[in-house]
C-alpha cells in the first residue's frame, strides 16, 4: 500500500482543490444548482489523507540554489489538521451550498472556499519553510476575499483590511523569522531542522528568530493583543465564520507553534511567550465572551479563549501537554464549528443573532437545537462527549502549573460553560420570542453538517479508542518530538482536580443563570472598547492616513517655488554633505592660471548676474541677462571655442528679439512680490546651492583627467571623418545621434510653442 | 583658470536659484538663461583648459596640435546652448499664454493644476471617509446580506 504510487497521491492533496478552483467558479456560474456536488472533492480528499502512510515525503526541485523545494511531508499532526481541514470543508461546502442558496456571486464565493482549502492543505502538509509562507499567505488572502464577501457593507471591508493588515503584518515578521531560522539552522527543510536543532538553538539570533516566529503565529491565531480582527471578522457568512475563523484557519499558528516545538520546547524564552500570551489571550477572550450578546462575536471570543489555550497548552512541558493541546485542538474544531452553522442557520431562520431576544425556538426547530445541544454539551464538557476528556486533560496540565495559570484556567473554564449555554441552550429555552415570520428546522443540507460534527463529539466521547491510537497519538508525538505513550480515555485528573473542575462547571452554570442581568453590567464598561487593542488599531490606521496628509501637503503644497527650493535644497544638501564626506576643498592643478582680460570679463558676467537678480525693471533684467550671455560668449573666444562663441552669440540675439517680441505684450515691470524674509531664505538657499556647485567643480576638476575619448576625436577627425574642425565633426559625425536629438528637441518646443499659439487664438477668437 | 571657472560657475548657479525661487513667471525665464550659462561654463571647466587655440586642424596635418583646446566639451555645450535657446522660447510662449489666460504671472497663484485643498484633511471628510473604531460590544452588527 506505501508503494511510490501511493506517496506521489501526497501531491493530490494540495493540488486537486487548486485545479478545482477555476472549475468550481466556471460550473457554478453555469449551473449553481450543482453547489452541493461540490462537497464530494474535500470528502475524496479526507478519505484520501486518511489513507495515506505516515511519513510520507515527495519533493520537486524549485529554487535549488538556494536550497528551497517543493516538498510535502505528512506525519501525525499535519494529518490531523488535513482531516480536520478536508472533513469539516465537506460539511461547510454543503451547508454554504444551501445558505447561500440564490446568491448571485455563489460561485465566486465557493471558488474562494476551494482556494481556501487548498492554500490551508498546502500549508499544513508544506515542509519547506519558504513553501509554508507562500500557502499560509494565500489563507490569508482568501480569509481577506471572504471576510469581505458582502464588499457593499462597509464594515465588511473595514473588517477584511483589518484581518489582512494584521494577519499579513505577522507574516511578514515570520517571513523574516522563518529566513533567519533557515539560514542559521543550515537547511529550510522543516523535517531537517526539527531532526538536528543544534545549530539552531545555539545560534546568537535564537531570540531574535523565536519573537518573530511567534509574532507571526500569535497574529494569525488571534493571539492578545493582535486578536481584535477575529471577532470583527464575523461580519463574514456563517459558513466561513465556522470554517475560516474558528476550525481551521485560525489554526494555523497554532499548529505552526506546535511544529516547531520540539526544536524550541527546552528555551525558556518560547516557554515564557507561548504561556504568557496564551494565558492574556485566555483572560481578555473569556471577559469579552461574557459581555458579547451577538451570538457569533460571542463564538467568535470563546475562539480566541480556546486558541490562547491551545498556544499555552504547546509552551508548558510534558508528553501530557502535548496530548492535551492535540486532543483539544481536535475537540475545538467539533464543537464550535457546528455552533457557528447553528448560529448561521439562526440568524437565517429566526431573522436575529442576539442572544438576548433568541427564546424559546426548541418546538420550533427540534432538530437545529438537538445539534446545539450536542456540540454545546461538548463544549460545557459534559461527561460522555469528548469535551469531557478534553476538560479532564486540561485541568490536569494547567491545575498543575505554579502561578496564576490554574486560576486563569479555572475561571475562563467557568466561563466558557456560560458561553456555550447562551449560545447552544438559551435560544431554546424559555417563552417563545415573537418572529414575524414562522420558524422551522432548516433543509438536510444545512442541518447536515452541524448535526454529524456534533455527533462525532459524543461518538469519540463514548469509543475513544476510534482515535486514540490512530489519531491523537501521533499528533502528540509530533509536538512533544517523541512518542507520548499517553492513551486517551485513561482518566487523568486526580481527586482535587476533579473536584475543581467539577466547582468551575458548578459556577460557569449558576453564572449562565444570572447572565442576562450581568451582561448589560459588562456592556456599559466602555473603557474596555476605548482602550483596546481593536481602537488601538484604529488610532494607528488614521495616524498612518494622518501621517500621509502631511506628509504629502510637506511635498506637495502645489507651490511652484516650494517644489524648487525643496528639490535644491536636497540634490545640494546631498551633494555637500557627499563633498563633505569626502575631504572637502580640493584645488585643481592648473596648467595656465587666467590672464587680465579674462578676469576682467568674469567680473562683468558677475556684474550681470548680480544685476539679473537685483534689478526691479524687466528691460534692466534682459539687460543684465544680455551681458551675462554675451560675456559667457566672449569667455568662449578666449578659451579657444570659436564655433560656442558664434552659437552663443546668435542665440543670444535670437533670443532677445523673442524676448522683446513676446514681452511687449506683458506687464512690463517684474515685480518681486516676495516679501523680504522670503527674499533673505532664497537667497540663503542659492548662496549655498552656489557654493556647493563651486565645490563640487572643484572636485571634479581636482581628479586625474582622463582626456581618452577626446585625444581619439582629436587624432580621427581628418583620418577618418575628412574634417579639420573638430568640434563639428563630432557634432556631425562622432556624436551624430546627439545632434539629431537636439534637432528633434527644438522642433518639439517650435511645435509645442505653435499649439500654444494656435490655442490661444481659438480662445480670442470665442470671445 | 580652472578654478576662475569654478567661481564663475558658483555665482551664476547662486544668482539662477536666486531667480528661479521668486514668484514671477519672468524670473524665473531670467533664471533659467542663467542656469543654462551656469551649466554650460561647468562643462567647459569640467573639460579643463587644455590650451587656448581653437581646436582645429591645421592644413596638411593629420591631428590637432597640442595647443588646442579640449573639442569634446565644446561639442556637447554647443548642443547644450541650442536646446537651452529651444527651451527658452517655449517658456516665452508658455509665459504668454499664462498671461492671457490666466491674467497673472505669479507662480503661486497658478493652481489650476493643484487642488486647492486636499480632501481628507477636511475633518468633517476625514470623519466621513473613517467610521470611528468604537466599540460594538453592546451594540448588534447589521445583518448579514446572505
Amino acid at each position: 500500500m506505501a508503494g511510490p504510487c501511493m506517496s506521489h497521491s501526497l501531491w493530490l492533496v494540495p493540488l486537486l482543490p487548486l485545479l478545482a478552483v477555476p472549475a468550481t467558479a466556471l460550473l457554478l456560474r453555469a449551473r449553481p444548482a450543482a453547489a452541493p456536488w461540490v462537497a464530494l472533492l474535500p470528502a475524496m480528499l479526507c478519505v484520501l489523507v486518511a489513507r495515506l502512510p505516515l511519513g510520507t515525503t515527495v519533493e520537486l526541485d524549485w529554487l535549488p540554489s538556494l536550497g528551497i523545494a517543493l516538498a510535502l511531508r505528512i506525519d501525525g499532526l499535519s494529518r490531523l489538521m488535513a482531516l480536520l481541514i478536508t472533513g469539516i470543508g465537506a460539511g461547510v461546502f454543503l451547508y454554504a451550498s444551501a445558505y447561500l442558496k440564490g446568491h448571485p456571486l455563489l460561485h465566486r464565493f465557493m471558488a474562494v472556499l476551494m482556494l481556501f482549502m487548498a492554500a490551508m492543505l498546502g500549508a499544513v502538509l508544506a515542509d519547506d519553510l519558504i513553501l509554508l509562507v507562500v500557502f499560509w499567505e494565500l489563507t490569508g488572502l482568501a480569509s481577506f476575499m471572504l471576510i469581505g464577501f458582502d464588499a457593499h457593507r462597509a464594515e465588511a471591508r473595514k473588517s477584511a483590511q483589518q484581518g489582512l493588515l494584521i494577519t499579513v503584518g505577522g507574516g511578514l515578521a515570520m517571513l523574516a523569522g522563518l529566513l533567519v531560522m533557515g539560514t542559521a539552522g543550515g537547511s529550510f527543510r522543516i523535517s531537517a531542522l526539527l531532526a538536528a536543532p543544534e545549530a539552531l538553538l545555539a545560534h546568537p539570533a535564537l531570540s531574535w528568530i523565536i519573537v518573530l516566529v511567534a509574532i507571526g503565529c500569535f497574529a494569525k491565531s488571534a493571539q492578545w493583543p493582535l486578536h481584535s480582527w477575529l471577532p470583527n471578522a464575523m461580519t463574514a457568512p456563517a459558513p466561513v465564520s465556522a470554517y475560516l475563523h474558528s476550525a481551521t484557519m485560525v489554526k494555523l499558528g497554532v499548529y505552526l507553534l506546535a511544529r516547531l516545538h520540539p526544536a524550541f520546547q527546552e528555551v525558556a524564552l518560547w516557554q515564557g511567550l507561548l504561556t504568557g500570551f496564551g494565558g492574556a489571550t485566555m483572560v481578555t477572550g473569556a471577559l469579552l465572551a461574557l459581555r458579547e450578546r451577538d451570538l457569533k462575536r460571542k463564538l467568535a471570543w470563546s475562539t480566541v479563549v480556546a486558541l490562547g489555550t491551545l498556544v499555552t497548552l504547546i509552551g508548558l512541558e510534558g508528553p501530557l501537554a502535548a496530548t492535551a493541546a492535540v486532543v483539544f485542538l481536535l475537540v475545538h474544531a467539533l464543537y464550535k464549528a457546528p455552533l457557528f452553522l447553528v448560529s448561521g442557520i439562526l440568524d437565517k431562520k429566526a431573522g436575529t443573532r442576539d442572544a438576548m431576544v433568541l427564546r424559546g425556538l426548541l418546538r420550533a426547530m427540534p432538530l437545529t437545537a438537538l445539534a446545539a445541544a450536542l456540540a454545546g454539551l461538548s463544549m460545557a464538557g459534559a461527561p460522555g462527549f469528548i469535551g469531557y476528556m478534553a476538560k479532564d486533560l486540561l485541568f490536569t496540565v494547567q491545575l498543575g502549573v505554579p502561578g496564576l495559570l490554574p486560576v486563569v484556567a479555572l475561571v475562563v473554564n467557568a466561563a466558557m460553560v456560560v458561553v456555550a449555554g447562551v449560545v447552544a441552550a438559551r435560544p431554546f429555552l424559555g417563552r417563545r420570542m415573537p418572529s414575524p415570520a414562522p420558524v422551522k428546522d432548516p433543509p438536510l443540507a444545512m442541518l447536515a453538517a452541524p448535526m454529524l460534527l456534533a455527533l462525532l463529539g459524543l461518538g469519540f466521547g463514548l469509543a475513544p479508542w476510534l482515535i486514540s491510537g490512530w489519531l491523537i497519538e501521533p499528533a502528540a508525538a509530533a509536538i512533544f518530538g517523541r512518542p507520548t505513550g499517553i492513551s486517551l480515555g485513561e482518566k487523568q485528573a486526580s481527586q482535587t482536580i476533579y473536584y475543581l473542575s467539577q466547582a468551575a462547571i458548578g459556577a460557569g452554570v449558576v453564572t449562565y443563570l444570572a447572565w442576562h442581568r450581568l451582561q448589560p453590567r459588562l456592556a456599559q464598561q466602555a473603557w474596555l472598547d476605548a482602550y483596546g487593542p481593536d481602537a488601538a488599531y484604529g488610532r494607528l490606521l488614521r495616524g498612518v492616513a494622518g501621517l500621509a496628509v502631511a506628509l504629502t501637503r510637506l511635498v506637495q503644497g502645489g507651490s511652484l517655488r516650494r517644489y524648487l527650493a525643496l528639490s535644491t535644497v536636497l540634490t545640494f544638501g546631498g551633494a555637500g554633505a557627499l563633498l563633505l564626506l569626502q575631504g572637502g576643498l580640493a584645488l585643481p592643478a592648473e596648467v595656465a592660471g587666467p590672464a587680465v582680460p579674462q578676469l576682467l570679463l568674469v567680473l562683468l558676467i558677475v556684474a550681470g548676474a548680480v544685476g539679473a537678480c537685483l534689478a526691479r525693471l524687466l528691460l534692466a533684467q534682459l539687460m543684465a541677462a544680455g551681458l551675462v550671455g554675451f560675456g559667457v560668449g566672449i569667455l568662449f573666444l578666449t578659451l579657444g571655442a570659436a564655433d560656442l562663441a558664434f552659437t552663443q552669440f546668435t542665440v543670444e540675439v535670437i533670443t532677445l528679439v523673442l524676448l522683446v517680441a513676446i514681452l511687449a505684450r506683458l506687464p512690463f515691470r517684474s515685480l518681486d512680490a516676495r516679501l523680504p524674509r522670503e527674499r533673505r531664505r532664497d537667497a540663503a538657499i542659492a548662496l549655498a546651492a552656489g557654493m556647493v556647485g563651486m565645490l563640487t567643480l572643484l572636485a571634479v576638476q581636482s581628479v586625474p583627467f582622463n582626456n581618452a575619448i577626446a585625444a581619439w576625436m582629436a587624432e580621427a577627425s581628418v583620418p577618418q571623418a575628412k574634417g579639420r574642425n573638430v568640434v563639428n565633426v563630432i557634432l556631425v559625425d562622432f556624436r551624430a545621434l546627439d545632434t539629431m536629438g537636439e534637432i528633434a528637441v527644438l522642433m518639439i518646443a517650435a511645435m509645442a510653442g505653435a499649439v500654444l499659439f494656435r490655442r490661444l487664438r481659438s480662445l480670442e477668437g470665442r470671445r | 583658470m580652472e578654478i576662475l571657472l569654478a567661481l564663475l560657475f558658483g555665482v551664476l548657479l547662486a544668482a539662477a536659484v536666486y531667480l528661479l525661487l521668486a514668484r514671477s513667471v519672468l524670473r524665473i525665464i531670467i533664471g533659467l538663461l542663467l542656469l543654462s550659462n551656469a551649466a554650460n561654463i561647468a562643462i567647459i571647466g569640467a573639460g579643463r583648459v587644455l590650451g587656448t587655440a581653437p581646436p582645429l586642424v591645421a592644413p596638411g596635418a593629420e591631428a590637432l596640435a597640442a595647443s588646442a583646446s579640449n573639442p569634446l566639451p565644446q561639442a556637447l555645450v554647443l548642443t547644450a546652448i541650442v536646446i537651452s535657446f529651444g527651451l527658452t522660447a517655449f517658456f516665452l510662449v508658455l509665459a504668454y499664454a499664462i498671461w492671457r489666460s490666466e491674467a497673472t504671472l505669479d507662480g503661486e497663484a497658478l493652481r489650476l493644476a493643484e487642488p486647492p485643498l486636499l480632501p481628507s484633511t477636511d475633518p468633517a471628510l476625514a470623519a466621513q471617509a473613517e467610521p470611528a473604531a468604537q466599540g460594538r460590544g453592546s451594540a448588534l452588527p447589521e445583518r448579514e446580506g446572505a
